[in-house]
């Protein structure tokens, strides 16, 4: 109990001079990297070094309140939830003003304003031009953004197909590879995507404008008013100006932005969207949200199961060829087996998904839905194998021997004798297997299969709160996982009295 | 007239010789055993003749199939004690099903286990198993049948019965060689006892 009382004491002393030592010199500043240039993107030369323009806004806030910037590191879809913890005292990545965001966090005057871009194979310029168009294709965009809003809402009313990817390079592939009709970014991502692909091109008629701004824990009103002074000092001298000159990205829209916001900054909306997405769902309680979200989350769960299944039934096919080829084949296919098993245990799945779909895009274009099937039925065969295996060598082989004097063939051997006492061994180890590879099914929605996980954090994203989204995704997994749980254990109790 | 002839055989497992030079005969009807302590060689010789260790050396001359009952019976233990014994004619020798199924009927009461039928292995007394396993290695109609160690799972009083079953099989134009290490029950049974000693086999009686 000292002890205990002692350490705790410890720690708060810590703690505290811990805080006291960086409050005061630093401004921490959240961001994140793999957005890359002109945003923030790391240094060549020296990874550990950010460079971009919201990296040079950063200095410019930091100089201004007498601190010395330090970049924290955080992942795009999860910086507003990063900014409400207080990880960083404020986010700068691109980040776009939304009704969601002003309701749950301290945000800044906008700094910047976007044009949200149509981009199209230059051999369908014609064909596409507006959202419209595209009934029954598959555009693509970054999930949790304005430009993923004005997709859901065009799918609502135009029957389009919103494919949200986690990174802005590769939309643009695969826009040139033809597993997409369209992509839907921001101007700066949009022209960076069209130069890197030559062949696409972006419509001249934006679809939507919206705007950067910096964000900062809720009760941070303070530290935030003295952020939009430092904000507009700099849209007044100039400053702000040479920033986005010196990396490409200032316009004419932007002295426009700055009137205003010099003009008024109180009441300046959040975006003037030619559609006006989001609203809807940012002004309705979290309830209202919920109950909205709860058909698409049911449906993004349909996927789940559909693909789970189907890559369980792939990997215990294949998971039993390969058991089988281990314990009776010839030396070399041992050998090659047990290599494709260790290969595929020993990588990441994430990294299979990446390849299968990605990598492997040159030479084959497989669709999302069967790649991410191969993948998951892939990489659980390589586990379901060694269960079976072992499975296998457990089955007594006195009774094999006892077999081979009645005059079976190893054949049937296998099938009448060792196979069904193996599958009752493998019969537990499998079904966790499968309880396992339904929450693995998540890591599926890196090559743009939209499932539960993902569908979640866009809602969460949207109402900018995991509490309730979280809640009800957790209970969604739990009413297909448990179910399962009882059956297998029914299947094994009713083998036993077979 | 002599139904299996061994003749020189030589069984080598993992580099080591565990029947060095075994030869003996059996006529229909006898009773062979093969007495000797515990690793002189009886089991392997019994698995050699059943074709399941490869020889290296020699000849054995057997008419097949061969029926063969384990030391620990090794029933299969996924199906019934009925379909352990129905299983092999189904399947190896083409019997029609209804039909296999009375024959295996008629074995196990033969062997006083029918109303055992349709137990699990696991439901079975070590008694119940090995008749069982009899009741198996018969179903496919054997001229020889080899039984390992019988006695290892029963008790004394069971003893007798087993005995007494081997007698009356033998009856039945079968010749039976068993491997034991237990005298009382070699001279309750047996025609012809023979000591197996480091792999070597000699006539005793």
């Amino acid at each position: 109990m000292t002890f205990e009382r002692l350490t705790v004491s410890v720690c708060l002393v810590l703690a505290s001079s811990a805080v006291r030592a960086q409050t005061p010199a630093e401004l921490r500043w959240g961001g994140d990297a793999e957005g890359g240039a002109p945003y923030v993107e790391a240094d060549p030369n020296d990874p550990s070094h950010v460079v971009g323009f919201d990296v040079e806004v950063a200095q410019l806030l930091a100089s201004g309140l007498g601190r010395t910037p330090r970049f924290v590191q955080v992942g795009f879809t999860s910086i507003d939830a990063a900014a409400a913890r207080g990880d960083f005292d404020v986010g700068l990545s691109g980040i776009e003003d939304s009704a969601a965001r002003r309701s749950r966090l301290a945000v800044t005057v906008p700094y910047y304003e976007f044009r949200e871009v149509l981009t199209v194979r230059a051999s369908d310029a014609n064909r596409y031009r507006v959202l419209s168009d595209l009934r029954g294709r598959r555009v693509a965009t970054l999930g949790a953004t304005l430009a993923y809003d004005l997709l859901a809402d065009a799918q609502a009313r135009y029957g389009i197909i919103p494919v949200t990817y986690e990174d802005d390079v590769h939309p643009y592939s695969d826009l040139m590879l033809g597993r997409v009709d369209a992509v839907v970014l921001d101007a700066i991502l949009a022209n960076r995507g069209v130069r890197r692909n030559p062949g696409l091109i972006n419509q001249p008629a934006p679809l939507a404008v919206g705007h950067y701004v910096g964000i900062l824990a809720p009760g941070q009103e303070a530290l935030r008013d003295r952020m939009n002074t430092l904000l507009r000092d700099a849209m007044r001298d100039g400053r702000l100006e040479a920033i986005f000159e010196r990396w490409g990205v200032w316009n004419e829209d932007q002295p426009r932005l700055y009137a205003r916001v010099m003009a008024d900054a109180s009441r300046y909306p959040v975006a003037a969207s030619s559609l006006a997405p989001s609203a809807a769902v940012a002004n309705a309680t979290v309830w209202q949200a919920a109950a909205r979200y709860l058909p698409a989350l049911l449906k993004a769960a349909v996927i789940t199961i559909v693909l789970s299944c189907l890559s369980m039934a792939l990997a215990i096919v294949i998971g039993a060829l390969i058991a089988s080829g281990r314990v009776y084949g010839s030396a070399p296919l041992r050998v090659t087996l047990s290599g494709f098993v260790e290969m595929i245990r020993g990588t990441p799945l994430l990294l299979q998904l990446f390849v299968l779909y990605f990598g492997l895009a040159a030479f084959i274009q497989l669709p999302a839905f069967v790649a991410a099937l191969l993948g998951l039925g892939l990489n659980y065969a390589a586990y379901e194998s060694e269960i079976y295996r072992g499975a296998l060598e457990a089955v007594p082989i006195g009774q094999l021997d006892a077999a081979r004097t009645l005059g079976f063939s190893e054949r049937q051997i296998l099938v009448l004798v060792r196979a069904p006492q193996a599958f009752r061994l493998a019969l537990a180890p499998m079904t966790n297997d499968f309880v396992a590879l339904l929450k693995d099914s998540s890591l599926v929605s890196v090559i743009t299969v939209v499932e539960l996980t993902k569908e979640t954090s866009i809602f969460a994203a949207n109402i900018g709160s995991w509490v309730v989204p979280g809640i009800m995704c957790a209970a969604i997994y739990l009413a297909m996982s448990l179910p399962l749980a009882r059956l297998a254990r029914r299947i094994e109790r009713g083998w036993r009295h077979a | 007239m002599t139904v299996l002839d061994v003749r020189s055989l030589v069984v080598r497992r993992g580099g080591r010789t565990i029947v060095s030079d075994a030869s003996f005969a059996a006529s229909r009807g006898e009773i062979v055993v093969l007495m000797g302590a515990s690793g002189a060689g009886k089991s392997t010789i019994l698995r050699a003749i059943a074709g399941l260790d490869p020889i290296v050396g020699g000849t054995v001359s057997i008419p097949r199939p061969v029926g063969m009952v384990f030391q620990f019976h090794h029933l299969f233990a996924n199906m019934s004690a009925h379909q352990n014994v129905w299983l092999a004619p189904v399947h190896v020798f083409k019997t029609p099903r209804l039909e296999a199924e009375q024959r295996a009927l008629g074995l196990l009461a033969a062997l006083g286990v029918g109303h055992r039928a349709s137990a699990m292995p696991d439901e079975l007394s070590g008694g119940e198993a090995q008749r069982v396993a009899i009741a198996r290695a018969l179903a496919i109609e054997p001229q020889v049948l080899l039984m390992d160690e019988p006695t290892a799972s029963l008790d004394p009083a069971r003893r007798g019965d087993l005995a007494a079953t081997l007698r009356r099989l033998a009856t039945e134009a079968r010749t039976i060689v068993v491997a034991t290490h237990d005298a009382e029950f070699a001279r309750a049974c047996a025609h012809r006892v023979l000591a197996v000693e480091n792999g070597n086999v000699r006539n005793v009686s």
